[in-house]
């Protein structure tokens, strides 16, 4: 219990124990053991950023309210920044620097490329890992609000626009790449993307 | 965010009792909402116990054939179970109208319950809001306040409660099971949370100290058609201005087990028992629902910036009723 008298005196509350401090903390990420020393209320992201150098994930709103952080935790999509980073012990963590390198991108790098799914990049990487978690979602028959019916699930041909744009608006793009992106994933889908405007203006006339 | 300690609670009861003993200490499960609350000051703990490692994570079925849902199930995983999308679609619907995949996935049902009012004086410490500090004020009641309460407001507050999930839950008979200091105990939904009256601070019923350990669904026939429909500013990622969770099962052309509760209008999921009453026995029937959506909103005291949720809100009752008279599916 609080001392009253002791509370009303000192400008910040009393407590009945001292506030743990830095603390050690193992995190997997992208297949690599990290041990950072980080009090309790930092978050995923942070750590990310500030501690790892890996500076792929961005830093968009910081409430969770625009995509640019999503990393995959166990496979899932999550918001790292509304992630406190000592719950996430244990747990397997890939980032955008684990989806693809360089040298090998990813399936969606590579579509994200060819259909112009990004105009600045600054939401890109949250992007990716929303779309790469997106068509593992459908594979295994997870519904949307949009889905007509919950007992008969798309599958990855037969998955529309509409429930493209529903499952990835928990990312927004502030250059409105979003004709891009939703070609992007159609493209990974498996179905033929709907605008080669894109494309046109970029391709070498023919000899 | 201030500093914290944190702790790993290893059962239900070590929760319950390391958060008697430390008043100072809060629960996290998905942190979807605590964090973003301790990142504005809202809370300050000094210490978090983390509930997400305590299992509380299966969807059984009873021998009474109804469903329990541990608290610690994800958002998404409530919505995608199968027999949840077959007997209570607009539960299904109902969550996955929330939020975005990213959140749904961490959300848990416990967090979902005690998420607390998206109400922007609220939010920001600089405003004078009765829920944030007892007896500071409201700026909402004479600021903008077109996403503010209709229904059930008080002088003190007129906040709305943002959960979709929990108007489907209202509208479902749902049980809460609560772990307090004095053992198990099963409160209807429609009493966990609460009016504000004079004392906005408190959302729910629920004692300090308590953990949330499951929701309870009990068998429902009319279920299958139930519908969930809900307006917002954008068509995703949005809270409701409005929301409707609404269900009849017909026999001939009378109406039976009708369902009705409302999001976005009040400082809990909105049930309306004289609706319900009042269309038992009915012909499902056009005016009738456009009778049912008028009581609904009979006692309705807009603010000077939402007078259309009132409209808003019978458009969507009638809207649901017709869809769900039919069968069901998407409204
Ligand atoms: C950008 C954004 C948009 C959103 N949009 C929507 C929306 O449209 N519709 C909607 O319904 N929701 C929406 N949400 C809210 C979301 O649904 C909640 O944040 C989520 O359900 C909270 O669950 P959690 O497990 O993360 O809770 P936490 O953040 O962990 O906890 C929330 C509260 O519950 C308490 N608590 C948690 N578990 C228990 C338990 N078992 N027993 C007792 N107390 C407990 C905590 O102490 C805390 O006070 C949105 C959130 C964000 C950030
Ligand atoms: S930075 Fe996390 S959602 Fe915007
Ligand atoms: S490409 Fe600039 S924000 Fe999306």
């Amino acid at each position: 219990m609080l001392d009253s008298t002791l509370e009303d005196q000192s400008p910040t509350p009393a407590r009945n124990s001292p506030i743990q401090g830095e603390t050690e903390v193992t995190l997997t990420i992208n297949d690599e053991s990290y041990t950072v020393n980080i009090e309790p209320r930092v978050t995923l992201l942070d750590v990310l950023r500030e501690r790892l150098g890996l500076t792929g994930s961005k830093k968009g709103c910081d409430h969770g309210q625009c995509g640019a952080c999503t990393v995959l935790i166990d496979g899932e999509r999550v918001y790292s920044c509304l992630s406190l980073a000592i719950m996430q012990e244990g747990k397997t963590i890939v980032t955008i620097e684990g989806l693809g390198s360089e040298e090998e991108l990813h399936p969606l790098q590579a579509a994200f490329l060819e259909n112009d799914g990004l105009q600045c990049g600054y939401c890109t990487p949250g992007q990716i890992c929303a779309s790469a978690a997106l068509l593992e979602e459908v594979k295994q028959g997870s519904a949307s609000a949009i889905t007509p019916d919950l007992t008969s699930l798309p599958d990855l041909e037969t998955l529309s626009e509409a429930e493209i744009k529903e499952r990835l608006s928990g990312n927004l793009c502030r250059c409105g790449a979003y004709n891009g992106i939703v070609a992007a994933v159609q493209q990974v889908s498996g179905q033929a993307a709907p605008s080669p405007a894109a494309n046109i203006l970029v391709e070498e006339p023919e000899q | 965010m201030k500093q914290f300690s944190y702790v790993r609670a290893s059962s239900p009861e070590d929760a319950v009792q390391r958060a008697i003993a430390h008043q100072e200490s809060q629960f996290i499960a998905g942190g979807t909402n605590l964090v973003d609350r301790l990142k504005a000051f809202l809370d300050n703990p000094s210490e978090l116990i983390d509930v997400s490692r305590l299992g509380l994570k299966e969807i059984e079925t009873m021998p009474d054939g109804s469903i329990r849902i541990g608290a610690m199930v994800s958002n998404t995983a409530v919505a995608n179970h199968h027999q949840i999308r077959e007997h209570y679609p607009l539960l299904s619907r109902a969550i996955l109208s929330g939020a975005s995949q990213q959140i749904r996935n961490v959300a848990t049902v416990g967090g979902n319950l005690l998420q607390r009012t998206r109400c922007p004086y609220y939010y920001d410490t600089a405003f004078a809001c009765n829920k944030r500090q007892p007896e500071s004020g409201c700026a909402a009641r004479h600021g903008i306040n077109r996403m503010h309460a209709i229904l059930g407001a008080s002088e003190k507050c007129i906040a709305v409660h943002p959960s979709d999930m929990c108007v489907a839950l209202a509208a479902l008979d749902a049980v809460v099971e609560v772990q307090g200091a004095n053992g198990q105990r099963q409160i209807p939904f429609t009493e966990f949370h609460r009016l504000p009256g004079n004392t906005p601070q408190w959302d729910s019923n629920l004692e300090p100290g308590a953990l949330i350990t499951a929701v309870i669904l009990p068998p429902n026939p009319a279920a299958k058609t139930g519908i969930y429909l809900k307006l917002r500013d954008r068509t995703s990622y949005a809270f409701a201005l409005v929301s409707v969770a609404a269900m009849v099962a017909v026999e001939g052309d009378a109406i039976h087990h009708a369902r009705l509760a409302l999001g976005g209008v009040a400082h809990k999921p909105w049930r309306s028992l004289e609706t319900e009453s009042f269309l038992e026995g009915k012909t499902a029937a056009s005016e009738t629902f456009e009778q049912a959506a008028e009581i609904a909103l009979q006692q309705a005291q807009p603010l000077s910036h939402n007078h259309f949720k009132v409209s808003m809100a019978q458009r969507a009752i009638k809207r649901a009723f017709t869809i769900s008279a039919q069968g069901g599916s998407t409204a």
